[in-house]
């Protein structure tokens, strides 16, 4: 599988991420003015401050030749992966439904903290499923994580499988509306999470659980 | 040139966590009986085609799902 991970003007973790992906694979940065996806199968819109995060977080890079690019791409079935401030990104460009807001605390927050991975559409409470559904130990750096969208949208996405993955009970460290930690769009091949899973693929740094999320997102995607 | 400015808030019934930081700074300066705070941003331009604001501010300056906007002539026009 050949990853291409973008790289913005104010992105800061495109090498962890290039780490991870060559792990699973190859895989090269895709400079911000860079159009041609061609040779590449899945795509990681990386953690930072893309353009500076001036204005909102994320409402510049969505305007740039290579998001244009990942437009097309995710359309046509190509596995996304958003990281931060990459999910902020892909919520601008309205790739994935939801904005994210100023974290409730007010403060940026960096923890380790743990993730229910949801792959499939729940209608009940947290507490119901939280057995039976993996728990990844990954990291969370921000100051703008607060997943927010209507009501009536949040029904939406819980019945139709949308959320891909919750804080565990009592972690949410944002205020993210029910402990929503990342989201898929509907037809599951872009996927987007404020958690790191770039910073925990070595034992060296405690978990190597974020690969699932990379292998997660690989899966996900129409074969190009 | 026709010169603007747009003011943009958060939507009513988002939390605004910096409009609830001032607030809860107000009474320890001795400002009593404030409520409601709500911090947005202004944003200050001159356009060539002023009748393209409304568009320029659904794809950029605001982002419509959290947030509302009025835009200002400051040249007398509506």
């Amino acid at each position: 599988m050949r990853w291409g991970v973008l790289q913005f003007p104010g992105s800061c973790d495109e090498r962890d991420a290039l780490h991870a992906c060559s792990l699973l694979g190859e895989a090269r940065l895709v400079w911000h003015e860079e159009r041609d996806l061609n040779s590449i199968d899945a795509i990681v819109v990386p953690g930072g401050f893309s353009y500076g995060d001036y204005l909102r977080a994320g409402a510049i890079a969505r305007f740039s030749p290579a998001m244009e690019a990942v437009s097309e791409f995710a359309a046509a079935g190509g596995p996304v992966l958003g990281i931060c401030n990459g999910f902020q990104v892909l919520c601008e460009a309205a790739l994935l439904p939801g904005a994210l807001l100023l974290n409730d605390t007010l403060r940026f927050t960096c923890r380790q903290l743990d993730l229910i991975a949801v792959d499939g559409p729940e209608t009940g409470h947290i507490d119901t499923f939280e057995a039976r559904r993996p728990m990844l130990s990954i990291p969370a750096k921000h100051g703008e994580g607060r997943y927010f969208a209507p009501e009536g949208v949040l029904d939406a996405l819980e019945a139709n499988g949308q959320v891909a993955y919750r804080y565990a009970p009592g972690q949410n460290p944002n205020g993210s509306a029910r402990d929503i930690a990342g989201v898929r769009n509907e037809a599951g091949n872009v996927i987007g999470l404020m958690p790191h899973p770039e910073h925990a693929v070595d034992p060296l740094t405690g978990s190597t659980d974020g690969l699932r999320v990379f292998e997660a997102v690989a899966a996900a995607g129409v074969p190009a | 040139m026709a010169k603007a400015r747009v003011l943009i808030r958060p939507k009513e019934g988002i939390l605004d966590p910096q409009g609830k930081a001032v607030e809860r700074a107000l009474p320890a300066l001795g400002f009593e009986g404030i409520e409601h705070v709500r911090v947005g941003r202004m944003v200050e331009l001159e356009a060539e085609n002023p009748e393209r604001l409304g568009e320029l501010c659904e794809k950029l300056l605001a982002n419509p799902l959290i947030e509302d906007y009025e835009i200002e002539r400051l040249d007398g026009a509506a």
